[in-house]
């Protein structure tokens, strides 16, 4: 399975990614912003960094380059998205998936392992998880914090993809750290996968979300 | 005809300003005592266009686009002809 893996300047989690993604046996190939062509791919990651600089609000930039019209047109072909960290505030600022991923409560730079429960398991990247089965990911980010006025409908289609399990590090509402579309096949998630690939890092969880969306 | 154009963005009312709190506690550790904190942000630029009216479209429509996120943003857009 091709994989893109989308590169902005100020991308700096694409070579992990890439990484595992060949761990898990896909093929990945990057992607540089100014291709709108993407229709040759199975699937597509947008990895974390400082896209722009993080300039205006982080994500907003590189959310209207254009790489995103051709994420649209693979959505539009229901191929699974999924972005990561940074590659979740694009996804937001985009409108591909609901709400905003904003400045952490406590404002600082926040990069630690945490407990994550993954509360939908119908994604293509969580769908060898148990539903409320806790996992173990890194997070590194000023601006995490999930908000989103309208938490009704987020929980009644089942939308809801991570949250943070005990500690809450960045005042996400609910905890919510990962959010899909309401196809399931868009998902932005702030903790990386990608840092959690290989059990010498401390998990190999992550794998499992580059596996799923491989086999998907 | 050439206009000056000033684009105030703030949080909505009721969000979370964590940047607001921090520098009101910071405040307070130099003994200044203040309440209802908050930030803004200002983007400023010059446009040449036939009229106001012009103007206003063309920043309304980047405040939607680009300039503002509207689940947590208000935007507020001040326009002024410059004097030759």
């Amino acid at each position: 399975m091709k994989v893109g893996v989308i590169r902005f300047p100020g991308s700096n989690c694409d070579r992990d990614v890439y990484h595992a993604l060949e761990l898990a046996g896909g093929e990945p190939e990057y992607v540089w912003w100014k291709e709108n062509d993407l229709l040759h791919m199975d699937a597509v990651v947008i990895p974390g960094g400082f896209s722009y600089g993080d300039y205006l609000r982080a994500g907003a930039i590189a959310a209207i380059t254009p790489v995103i019209e051709g994420i649209k047109k693979l959505v539009a072909e229901e191929k699974p998205v999924l972005g990561i960290c940074n590659g979740a505030q694009i996804l937001s600022e985009v409108g591909l998936v609901p709400g905003v991923f904003t400045v952490n409560e406590n404002p600082k730079f926040n990069c630690q392992w945490t407990q994550l429960k993954v509360k939908t398991n119908r994604t293509p990247f969580t769908r060898s998880f148990k539903k409320d089965q806790l996992i173990k990911m890194p997070v590194a980010h000023a601006e995490g914090r999930y908000y989103n006025p309208d938490l009704d409908l987020l929980q009644d289609q089942d939308q809801i993809v991570l949250k943070f399990h005990g500690e809450n590090p960045n005042g996400s509402l609910e905890g919510i750290t990962g959010v899909c579309d309401e196809s399931g096949l868009v998902c932005a998630v702030m903790p990386h996968p990608e840092r959690a690939s290989e059990s010498i890092l401390g998990s190999s969880d992550g794998l499992n979300f580059f596996k799923g969306m491989i086999n998907y | 005809m050439k206009y000056d154009v000033e684009v105030k963005i703030s949080l909505k009312k009721g969000m979370l300003n964590p940047e607001a709190s921090t520098i009101q506690r910071a405040l307070a550790l130099l003994g200044y005592n203040v309440h209802e904190t908050d930030t803004i942000d200002i983007v400023k630029f010059s446009m040449d266009e036939d009229s106001e009216e012009l103007v206003k479209n063309e920043v309304d429509d980047m405040c939607q686009r680009l300039l503002c996120n509207p689940v947590i943003h208000d935007y507020h857009i001040n326009i002024n002809p410059q004097e030759d």
